[in-house]
């Protein structure tokens, strides 16, 4: 296992914080009540103060001179691994919900084993997410059982956004060479051992909130290898604006 | 007969609530209390709230375009603050007998106001570190007479306001620290936002005393101990040498210091310019009031989702328990 399979390894967890905190914070001051854009608005801090945490691991690593901020920011899109799940638009509550839930329970999973890691990082930044993200989970399972289970009109728009953002779970799954590296030599999770645990959770709740389970045979993948959606460039051309604008200065 | 117990028995309510105030014990909701000062009360309550939702649009703006993950996260938690600020005065305007719904009806129609500094556009990122400079520092010098004014539920909720204003404050003098530290680009993009916020951040304070239509009943009940001129002239004392500590130059030609009387003399505020963006005329006046209208709108099928949820678990229970 090499730094850069390391590295690598690290963006495939951290892009996705990075990138769902991102999205979130669009919402900022726009929530359907104050309560809710103040929780939004919680798991959003929470994603980047973990996203953080990565990136200064990932300055550590390199050869080169660069911050957290060279990492987050002076990458081209194709250098980001997030997973496609997390860089969908915020198309409407039910659709922020749905992503939050199908990304929270994976991301709950893989914390509780990376918790376990050999790398002592890896573990001190499991230990402390794992509680933010239980929390993260328990928001949005609880929403979508209230919008599943609430009016006729919420649970067709839950329905809906389940139905769309269903082929992108698949993905979170993938390993690419760099996880597979990192996983044998006990840093990294194999994630593929929690895939079954994965979909019985998100199904059983799904059934609880009378949602129906989609049934589709393929799935959307590329993420994990920069390989992204349309959506992602402008997220980055919003994000990187003005370390783009305004290279090498101190804000 | 009956007509003159009744009145007797409203001057002695009248007087026992006048006295507390004197004392400079609360007045708590429960509390009998005169018409007009409960009126007043949700209006200045609201609208202080009102001004807090409001107020997260401008800085919410520049949130997705921090220029680092620490800028990112500090304005997310600000804005955070700003939107727990609204919610507990929106409480304690609650407790005055009025429901959130009817008072976001009132600033969706119009009917009530808000701080009329946020219908300025921030068009820069140093607009972030004016604002909580500039905006944040006048909030506090409006804001601190408050913790001890006589409605329990409002001095309560100010305390707890004006602690994280005040940090917020400090965080915007940091912002402008570090442009003005930075390179000649960041010097000028500081300095622009100086001179476009300046003088609304001094309209803030409220119209001159001969014009402000509330200050003397504002006086007797506590909701406001100095007139706005005085607290103006104190934002203006205490902000310009923070400015010259900066580098920046105060966009004020006759701006100086009054050796005899111990302030800083400074120039005509432009008053029209006040009162247009007050009716609504300001850049952004229609876009926040869109921006709010629009999170509630379309929020409404959720906010139902939720009570119809809740009212089938609460039937659940009640047919287990059966």
């Amino acid at each position: 296992m090499t730094n850069e399979n390391l590295i690598q390894y690290i963006y495939g967890i951290a892009d996705n914080s990075l990138i769902l905190g991102q999205r979130i914070s669009e919402l900022c001051g726009h929530g359907p009540t104050l309560e809710t854009d103040i929780a939004m608005t919680n798991m959003a801090l929470d994603l980047l103060g973990q996203t953080r945490s990565y990136y200064q691991y990932v300055a550590e690593l390199s050869s080169k001179d660069i911050t957290e901020d060279d990492v987050a920011f002076l990458r081209t899109e194709r250098e980001y691994k997030n997973v496609l799940l997390v860089e969908q638009p915020n198309t409407d509550f039910a659709y922020i919900i749905v992503r939050q839930y199908f990304f929270d329970v994976f991301h709950f999973m893989l914390l509780k084993e990376l918790e376990n890691s050999k790398n002592v990082n890896f573990q001190a930044i499991a230990k402390k997410s794992l509680k933010e993200v239980s929390y993260h989970k328990r928001f949005s399972g609880d929403w979508l059982k209230r919008l599943g289970d609430g009016t006729e009109e919420s649970k067709q728009k839950a329905q809906k956004a389940v139905d769309d953002l269903w082929v992108y779970t698949d993905e979170l799954f993938h390993m690419t060479d760099h996880d597979k590296k990192v996983a044998e030599a006990g840093y990294g999770v194999d994630v593929t051992i929690f895939k079954t645990a994965y979909y019985e959770t998100i199904t059983a709740l799904l059934k609880e909130a009378t949602l129906n389970i989609p049934d589709v045979k393929y799935f959307q993948k590329g993420g994990k290898n920069g390989i992204h959606t349309e959506h992602m460039g402008f997220i980055l051309s919003d994000m990187q604006y003005m370390q783009r604008t305004y290279p090498d200065m101190k804000w | 007969m009956e007509n003159m117990k009744e009145k007797e028995q409203m001057k002695s309510l009248e007087d026992i609530f006048e006295a507390k105030i004197a004392r400079d014990e609360k007045i708590e909701p429960k509390d009998w209390m005169p018409e007009k000062y409960r009126k007043t009360h949700i209006r200045q309550i609201s609208q202080h709230a009102h001004s807090e939702i409001v107020g997260m649009l401008p800085e919410g703006n520049w949130i997705t375009r921090a220029p680092s993950l620490r800028r990112k996260v500090a304005l997310l938690a600000k804005v955070q603050d700003e939107a727990g600020h609204g919610l507990y005065l929106y409480s304690a305007c609650e407790t005055l007998g009025i429901s959130r719904e009817e008072l976001y009806h009132q600033l969706h129609s119009g009917k009530a106001k808000y701080s009329s500094i946020f219908n300025y556009p921030t068009l820069t990122w140093a607009d972030i570190g004016a604002i909580g400079w500039l905006v944040d520092g006048a909030a506090i010098i409006n804001q601190v007479p408050l913790c001890s004014t006589s409605f329990g539920p409002y001095a309560r909720a100010m305390v707890r306001v004006c602690k994280e204003e005040s940090f917020h404050q400090r965080q915007g003098y940091e912002i402008m620290m570090t442009l003005c530290n930075g390179t000649q680009e960041q010097k000028d993009m500081a300095q622009d936002a100086l001179n476009r916020w300046w003088w609304p951040s001094l309209m803030m304070l409220g119209p001159t005393d001969d014009e402000s239509t509330h200050t003397e009943q504002s006086m007797k009940w506590k909701l406001k101990r100095k007139t706005n001129d005085e607290l103006r002239q104190q934002f203006i004392d205490q902000t310009v040498p923070q400015a010259d500590i900066l580098g920046l130059k105060v966009p004020d030609e006759d701006l100086k210091y009054n050796n005899e009387t111990g302030h800083y003399d400074f120039g005509e505020i432009d008053w029209e310019e006040f009162w247009q963006v007050v009716k609504g005329h300001g850049m952004c006046n229609k876009e926040r009031i869109s921006a709010r209208k629009n999170a509630w709108d379309k929020g409404e099928w959720v906010r139902d989702a939720a009570i119809a949820y809740a009212d089938k678990q609460t039937e659940k229970e009640v047919k287990e328990a059966v």
